[in-house]
């Protein structure tokens, strides 16, 4: 039996241990244990290094706003978590953990010169220290100051752990099952109403297991508790425990993330670790309770130094002493009833320290019948030991002077502050606070969401006004979901309300650069950095706050926020409500990466949209890109091929005989109707009513601000029907571009949009061979030159399916796209592969396809144009009809910036050594001699190998560009300036010959 | 996550299933080569941004795929009411649409 372990009290298993190492040595604890209560079992509360000062420090909480016991813990390989409160990780069998932030061993930390030279690390300690020189980076900061001062090690290997997401719908989610929570929950539930109760711990009941000397309706507390479970239970009241809600959003909808195996000896195969739960909620009850806030006096970090209602969870919940001689420092009753509680179990009270000098009679009966001394008006001025507290000192204050020091012994030193209603959910929803200047704290004001908050968590106190609060809210709720119902009393006996006082920091007789009274436990933070952020100048909260970096831990300033405010409002001058308090933001506490990932991580991080021809294009061995949701084949190498050569092979192949091209992902919209053409008139660019069914036109459209949009072939297949092409990205917002227009711009148009995307393969032929290779599969039209010229589309039947066949070229050879049915994809694919064969049919990716649409000056939307290049400005004026009387962007065309002198256009680049290959992105200057900044004029859009014409080539954006030709520019890069020369952007067969087949 | 109803399926559904379409009521000009350069930069680019109920346009963009018109207040990002494409700017002062 560990040493302070008390037999059978608690609610952990005695006859169950469970072993565990901690900083390599193993130790044993009993199930129910967290790693806090089974190393305080062992007489442990040294349990890691502060954040900045590497001082000592042990658990100062039992529950969740922990700020000193950090832990780092693992299973094996992946799974390590850091920064895991040693408070809230239940023990498993084997669990292996570590304290952080030392160097060297945790009893003596290297690190700890931090503490010695503290004056050298005041508030604002980075923000002054970044004005030193550059070279003091380098040497000091990265390497010395950043690794002394921070929290655990970051996992390095993959997560192996399954995180799972669901939702929820509830008529009413309470929030935290203590009493005020489980009385809501029962009222609701048994006026018929769904009920969620969710509670951050391993079980339910909050306060209650804490506190088992309370009587509820004649009940011992955790009888009724029990009673209570299982009613709730019955009534089909969803209970969630390892559940914390970490955000409260928009019109109730709540966060929850559910710990599922971190408690687990074993993991079941395939459990997932945590779940996170998104609930959408009618109503809402927060009963969330209060937090315990510190003391802020000298020395009030040191091991030993706690909560005093931690010390009394740790009595009552793990039946564990937290030492054997404590004194008590309070401003609040709550820590007389713990001290009673620690003196019934056997630990020496020494004295109980109030802060307050009127006390109320029945405490001091109650001490006195114990024995214990009271000292009433009294103030703590410091704490000594070394890895322990050892002795403090306490002195009388009469108005407001500090009086003689009388030194205690003790080896655990228990306070209380007083008790800050948790508000953190509530301040999610932008309800408002409310300073309540009787208990100096915030309490919730306006609410902006359907909920209700209950019990200590709007600043009551006492387990028969907490109980009869959280029925109350149960009621309501009830009431507003339509329920009659009439909440039930309790009778409460030992019941233990109390008040207290709330301190800036207590009054010592200390010089103030000697004292060093923590606020922010986590971020090593103390009052007098607080007052020097207010001498240095900041005044509002928001600004103390991030020059101290108060309450900025992980911790959200749980413990720190209000005794911060106190201390900074006293500074500043002003009442705390004027000074305000700082902005609380989900998550409650913290939570792993991998809940909010969920399912969205590896293969199913997004969508991948695979075209009918994929499965080609993966046995032939394609490397693929991505290609918005796509993935697209970027080219087949063969052999030992590297993407130049596989690139260089599939062009001249193309060019020399016949290429094939998987275009499927090719955005394709049906525009139908009678009004189609007056519809494609009034968005694109080009005049449509000339085009005569069976012919097509490349089309350009426009945003109404005269930039280019997206770009692609159309073709008329009847009177009343087009086949519109976009760009591959650009499809759903072309589609959602002509809805928009159709729907409240030109209602009176009789037009459908039909995105018919994934409805159609296509697969594009071209090269010289290319009607050689269609010829035998056509049915139902002649393909030949003169019956199909360039731009035509008819409706036939390739290789025995229906199709949609185009002659259209992206690469300035005779080419073909044949649309059939997306399911025939691939057996369209398999056949023109089987007639190309004699022809050397060549498969070319994305990339080639880059190239050869490159040689031509073709363009690629969103590439070689970003959302502010006119079709003047792209060379594409001509795909203007001048005639029309309107179009979307037309009258911006004339917007007078767009007419004026000096605007970027697209122009060829050859570089003057054509082995080199400009920078896609590289920035093009006039003068390479200019000094620094240089005057941009432009830059490179598109560069590549041309294998055709055996030397690179590239597009770019430049001021005038067009004016420019036959000029040198130049492009400096890290190693050296290239010059390249203005050209038109056709660098291939200029005149379109190849086309003319 | 808000919760938005759309007047055409006649049913409030979460904002992922809708997507955002800028201010309302800001009709396309009958004959946009009659407007001044001014009134044509007003008309591309000169929008409210109302701190307040603020009417604009949202798309039910994974359901029926229709256009309609919302009052959300800017401020306290609520949805005042919806209503279809077409239909005039409700009165916000009358008790009906107060509702
Ligand atoms: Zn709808």
């Amino acid at each position: 039996m560990s040493q302070f372990r008390i037999p059978g009290k608690g609610r952990v298993k005695h006859d169950e241990k469970v072993t565990f190492s901690f900083d390599g040595r193993r130790y044993e604890g009993l199930r129910g244990d967290t790693v806090a209560s089974a190393l305080l079992a062992h007489g442990i509360h040294l349990m890691g290094r502060s954040f900045k000062y590497h001082r000592p420090r042990g658990p100062v909480t039992a529950d969740s706003a922990e700020p000193n016991a950090l832990i780092g813990t693992s299973r094996g390989a992946g799974r390590f978590e850091p920064n895991t409160r040693a408070t809230v990780q239940e023990l498993r069998e084997g669990l292996m953990c570590e304290s952080q932030n030392r160097l060297g061993a945790l009893s003596f930390d290297l690190g700890a010169v931090n503490d010695a030279l503290h004056p050298l690390f005041p508030a604002g300690f980075y923000y002054k220290t970044f004005m030193w020189p550059r070279s003091f980076w380098d040497r000091l900061y990265e390497p010395v100051i950043r690794r002394a001062a921070g929290l655990g090690r970051a996992p390095s290997e993959v997560d192996p752990d399954r995180y799972a997401s669901r939702y929820l719908h509830t008529d009413l989610l309470v929030v935290g099952g203590g009493p005020a929570g489980i009385a809501a929950a029962l009222e609701a539930a048994r006026a018929g109403v769904r009920v969620t109760l969710v509670d951050e711990t391993p079980e339910m009941g909050g306060s209650l297991l804490s506190d088992p000397e309370v009587e509820i309706d004649g009940q011992a507390a955790w009888d009724w508790l029990a009673a209570a479970l299982d009613e709730l239970r019955a009534r089909g009241v969803r209970l969630m425990t390892r559940t914390t809600a970490i955000g409260y959003y928009h019109q109730n909808m709540i966060g929850l993330c559910e710990k599922l195996t971190d408690h687990l000896d074993t993991l079941p195969e395939n459990a997932p670790r945590e779940r996170m739960w998104r609930v959408r909620a009618t109503r809402v009850v927060l009963a969330q309770g209060a937090l315990e806030k510190p003391l802020v006096f000298h020395g009030n970090d040191r091991p030993g130094v706690m909560l005093a209602g931690a010390a009394q969870s740790y009595l009552h919940r793990w039946g564990v002493k937290v030492g054997e001689r404590a004194v008590i420092v309070t401003s609040h009753d709550s820590a007389w009833h713990a001290a009673f509680d620690l003196a019934e179990a056997g630990t020496k009270i020494v004295a109980i320290v109030d802060t307050r000098a009127a006390l109320a009679d029945e405490l001091r009966a109650e001490a006195r019948v114990r024995g214990i001394e009271v000292l009433a008006g009294h103030t703590v001025t410091g704490t000594r030991g070394r890895l322990r507290v050892a002795s403090v000192t306490v002195n009388p204050v009469e108005n407001g002077r500090v009086g003689d020091p009388r030194m205690l012994h003790c080896d655990c030193l228990l306070m209380s502050g007083g008790w800050t209603p948790s508000l953190h959910l509530f301040s999610h929803t932008k309800g408002s606070l409310q300073w309540d200047e009787a208990s100096r704290t915030f309490l919730p004001g306006r609410m902006t969401e359907d909920c209700h908050i209950a019990g200590a968590g709007r600043g009551l106190w006492g387990y028969l006004d907490a109980l009869s609060d959280g029925a109350e809210a149960g009621a309501a709720a009830a009431r507003a979901l339509g329920h009659a119902v009439e909440p039930t009393g309790f009778a409460v006996a030992h019941d233990r309300p109390g008040t207290g006082e709330s301190h800036k920091e207590l009054p010592t007789d200390r010089r103030s650069h000697r004292v060093r009274a923590f606020v922010d436990f986590q971020n090593d933070v103390t009052a007098k950095d607080l007052r020097l952020a207010v001498r240095e100048g900041m005044r509002s909260i928001e600004h103390v706050k991030r020059y101290t970096t108060n309450g900025m831990a992980t911790d959200q300033g749980k413990m720190s926020n209000i005794n911060g405010l106190m201390i900074a409002s006293d500074a500043v001058g002003k009442a705390p409500p004027e000074v305000g308090l700082t902005t609380f933001r989900p998550p409650y506490t913290p939570t792993s990466f991998g809940a909010f990932a969920g399912y969205k991580r590896g293969a199913t991080f997004e969508v991948t949209r695979a075209t009918p021809i994929d499965a080609f294009a993966e046995a032939n061995g394609a490397v693929f890109e991505p290609v918005s949701l796509w993935r697209r084949a970027w080219y087949f190498p063969q052999g030992g091929e590297d993407m130049e050569a596989a690139v260089a092979r599939e062009c001249l192949a193309t060019r020399g005989g016949v290429g094939i091209f998987d275009a499927s992902t090719l955005g394709k919209i049906e525009v139908a109707g009678p009004d189609a053409v007056e519809f494609m008139n009034r968005m694109y660019t080009n005049p449509w009513t000339k085009l005569a069914p069976g012919r097509c036109r490349y089309g350009v459209l426009l945003g109404e601000d005269g930039y280019i949009r997206d770009d692609g072939v159309i073709g008329r297949l009847s009177d009343d029907l087009f086949h519109v092409t976009t760009t591959t990205g650009g499809a759903a917002r072309v589609l959602n571009m002509m809805e928009d227009y159709l729907q409240t711009e030109w209602p009176d148009l009789d037009v459908w949009l039909t995105s018919t995307t994934e409805q159609w393969a296509t697969v594009a032929l071209n090269g010289p061979k290319a009607r050689e290779v269609l010829d035998g599969l056509v049915e139902g039209v002649d393909i030949s030159a003169e019956a199909m010229p360039h731009m035509s589309v008819a409706e036939c039947r390739v290789a025995g399916f229906r199709a949609r066949l185009f002659r259209l070229s992206f690469t300035g050879e005779l080419g073909f796209e044949v649309n059939v049915p997306a399911r025939h994809g691939l057996a369209l694919w398999e056949a023109l592969m089987e007639a190309g064969k004699p022809h050397g049919i060549t498969p070319y990716g994305t990339e080639t396809m880059h190239v050869l649409r490159a040689e031509k000056g073709f363009i690629i939307v969103g590439q070689d144009t970003d959302g502010t290049v006119t079709p003047d400005d792209a060379g594409l004026g001509w795909a203007i009809g001048k005639k029309k009387p309107d179009f979307v962007g037309k009258r911006s065309l004339a917007r007078p910036d767009l007419v004026a002198g000096g605007r970027k256009q697209l122009v060829g680049l050859m570089t003057e050594d054509g082995a080199v290959k400009l920078e896609e992105g590289a920035q093009i200057v006039l003068d390479p001699d200019q000094p620094k900044p240089m005057k941009m004029v432009g830059h490179v859009t598109s560069s590549y190998r041309s294998a055709t014409l055996g030397r690179s080539i590239a597009m770019a954006l430049i001021e005038d560009g067009r004016a420019r030709e036959g000029e040198t520019v130049h492009v400096p890069m890290p190693d050296g300036v290239v010059r390249a020369k203005v050209t038109s952007t056709m660098f291939y067969d200029p005149d379109g010959e190849r086309l003319k087949l | 996550m808000l919760l938005i109803h759309c007047p055409y399926c006649d049913q409030t559904l979460p904002e992922a299933e809708f997507a955002y379409a800028g201010e309302a009521h800001i009709a396309r000009p009958e004959d946009p080569s009659q407007l001044s350069d001014e009134e044509w930069r007003d008309f591309l680019f000169i929008r409210s941004n109302l701190k307040g109920p603020h009417f604009e346009r949202w798309r039910h963009v994974h359901g029926c795929a229709r256009f309609f018109n919302a009052v959300r207040d800017t401020v306290s990002d609520r949805f005042l009411l919806t209503y279809r494409a077409g239909e005039p700017r409700p009165d916000l002062s009358t008790p009906e649409a107060a509702q």
